[in-house]
């Protein structure tokens, strides 16, 4: 073996000398946290499937009510109930107009005398249920998103304080949090719906009245968890102000779980408007949202099926594609966290 | 142990007790009386009875005597639905077929979802299991209503398989609601046992079984299933809830003389009294569900420190 090694002509190797620049220089772009959790969530097909869908519908819920050519309220009472009808398409046997009447199928724009196409038909009092059916959408989708980011700012505010400053405060503000969070919030939603004038901003008070303390106590646990750290403990060293720790120190690393935990909020928030709704304490005609339509549906269902099943495939698919983008948010922002 | 438990059931109280006062404030403060159709009575009548339901009193002592009968499990009288019966008396007499379906569907639902937990993990990534999660996924999106009215419409209006409504029919009638309240045990814990089984698969005492030699059924029966289903303990206090939000429009849709078809009716005829001594009977159901789980985990699994409670 040694003499092989001598045998190795002198000159077949070469002293490679690595300057000292050389060895610190980063060859790849650096990635950033977000940028490194958008590499994760592109990864995921259900993630990114279900974001286009929900992107989709909601432009549809602002286009929709746009291009239908009948008002979302019009009543034309001589065409109610017809079932739902879209050209080129009818030549599929699908969405062709025809429903039952007493036991027969026919086609009832025909039998109705009705020129003109509702693509997803009527309802009992002739509404344009396309028009309907984006317009509750975008009711329903605004009632989530604010619910939602009350429920974010309260929790985020109440927890960081609560996290932040610790002992006596924070003792208080976790007793009554215990005390709320014991309130089944079914209970606490019915029992302020009754007390307001039924409408849009009911609805929202009373899913935001308790549904903070969720996202307080993460954010508290999270602040808890960061605010002992060394990079904290250097900071306040340096001389950092508190608000200065909070904003530029610890909101960073929180914001992920925040984005998380909203992800979670708005499905349930859009879930809670539909069944308090559907059980007769959401909002008041003629305002209407997927679960007032679904309700209406529903009373119609042995007849005229559609009526309930477009917006129940709407409120379906909306519920389905945010469970999906939210298990993907917190696979990507999270991923020690999968749960 | 001990003192976790009576600090737990303080806690309890205080909050039933503050859901008390609130929910009888709020009686006091919804517009109209209580007392049906009072405009049309003259004062005298009105005065006659409101005295029989205790209405003249002043607000301390009706609030006092409201408080103390709680305390006895007296719920109040509902003034117009049921001309003076026991509130207790109509929530008990309705108590039967909402436990029935409640209790179908938890068993139903879980059963099926720790199989369909327990089958995604062992066949983790492959089509088996991609396709028990997406099951999971539509079981936790897809409302009870919607889910409730799509069984309705496909099995007893188009293929009469079941009876369409009503509560007629024995156990037949109680199926297709027992399968739409399981719909979100069964997601909640195929998600919940899947993500255990495939934690437990991982650790190090499986690779142990492993290498002493033990089968496949032997290790996923004996030694992961036991392990992952301890913590499933934790998710029955939220598949409660769920259960029992649900079966406010379940019986709603399936006309069942349940609890909750009753508070739904009771909601839109305004009998506060129904609705507030429901609400507290919810209230006492969950608040009680919850503690008897915190203390249930506390005592199977030994390695919770209890002094937090559960994280």
């Amino acid at each position: 073996m040694t003499q092989n090694l001598e045998k190795l002509p002198k000159g077949s190797f070469e002293r490679i000398t690595v300057s000292p620049e050389q060895a610190e220089r980063i060859s790849k772009p650096s990635v950033s946290f977000w940028q490194d959790a958008w590499y994760r969530l592109r990864k995921n097909k259900g993630a990114i499937v279900s974001l286009v869908l929900f992107a989709l519908i909601v432009i549809m819920s602002f286009l929709g009510p746009a291009i239908s050519p009948y008002e979302p309220n019009a009543q034309t009472i001589t065409h109610a109930n017809l079932p739902p009808k879209i050209p080129v398409i009818e030549n599929l046997g699908v969405f062709d107009g025809v429903g039952t009447l007493g036991g027969k199928e026919v086609d009832l724009y025909e039998l109705k005398k009705v020129e003109v196409n509702y693509w997803f038909g009527t309802d009992g009092l002739g509404r344009d249920m396309f028009s309907r059916v984006w317009k509750g959408t975008q009711v329903s989708l605004f009632i989530a998103f604010v619910a939602a980011a009350i429920d974010m700012i309260i929790g985020v505010i109440y927890g960081g304080i609560s996290g932040y400053f610790g002992g006596r405060v924070d003792d208080i503000m976790q007793r009554i949090v215990e005390i709320l969070t014991g309130i089944p919030n079914l209970v606490v939603v019915i029992l302020f719906i009754l007390i307001m004038d039924p409408g849009i901003l009911a609805i929202i008070i009373a899913l935001t009245i308790t549904g903070w303390t969720g996202m307080s106590r993460v954010v508290r646990g999270q602040v808890l968890k960061y605010k002992s750290q060394e990079f904290v403990l250097a900071a306040r060293t340096l001389g950092a102000s508190d608000s200065r720790i909070i904003w530029k120190h610890l909101m960073p690393n929180v914001l992920g779980i925040i984005i998380i935990n909203t992800m979670f909020t708005i499905p349930s928030a859009i879930f809670f408007e539909a069944f308090l709704s559907f059980i007769g304490l959401g909002l008041q005609a003629p305002d209407a949202s997927l679960g007032t339509l679904i309700n209406d549906g529903y009373k119609l269902i042995q007849y005229q099926p559609h009526i309930l099943a477009i917006p129940a495939i709407v409120l379906s698919l909306i519920m389905i594609a945010f469970n999906l983008i939210g298990d993907g948010l917190r696979d990507a922002l999270d991923p020690k966290m999968k749960d | 142990m001990a003192r976790y438990i009576g600090k737990r059931l303080i806690y309890m109280l205080i909050t039933l007790a503050l859901i008390a006062t609130f929910t009888f404030f709020l009686m006091k403060i919804l517009p109209g009386s209580p007392v049906a159709s009072a405009d049309k009575l003259s004062p005298e009548q009105r005065a006659i009875v409101e005295a029989r339901y205790g209405l003249d009193k002043p607000l301390p002592v009706q609030y006092f005597d409201y408080m103390f009968g709680l305390a006895q499990g007296d719920l109040g009288i509902s003034i117009n639905q049921f001309k003076g019966a026991n509130v207790t008396d109509v929530i008990q007499s309705r108590m039967g077929p909402s436990a029935q379906i409640g209790f179908q569907g938890m068993l139903l639902g879980t059963f099926l979802g720790i199989l369909l937990g327990m089958i995604a993990a062992l066949r983790q990534n492959t089509w088996v299991d991609y396709s028990s999660t997406l099951v999971a996924i539509i079981g936790i999106s897809i409302p009870s209503f919607v889910f409730a009215s799509m069984l309705q419409y496909f099995f007893a209006l188009k293929l009469e398989w079941f009876p369409v409504a009503l509560w007629k029919d024995g156990f037949m009638s109680s199926v297709l609601p027992s399968i739409a309240l399981a719909m979100f045990p069964l997601a909640t814990a195929a998600r919940f046992i899947r993500t255990e089984m495939i934690e437990v698969l991982g650790s190090d005492y499986i690779t142990l079984a492993r290498a002493k030699g033990a089968s496949g059924t032997e290790i996923a029966f004996k030694h992961a299933f036991r392990n992952a289903l301890i913590p499933l303990i934790t998710v029955l206090g939220p598949m409660a809830v769920g259960i029992l939000t649900g079966s406010l429009v379940v019986e709603q849709i399936f006309a069942i003389p349940g609890i909750g078809e009753q508070f739904v009716k009771s909601i839109m005829v305004n009998d506060f009294s129904i609705i507030m001594g429901t609400t507290i009977f919810f209230s006492v159901f969950l608040i009680v569900v919850i503690l008897i789980v915190d203390i249930l985990y506390g005592i199977i699994d030994p390695r919770i420190r209890l002094s937090g409670g559960k994280s």
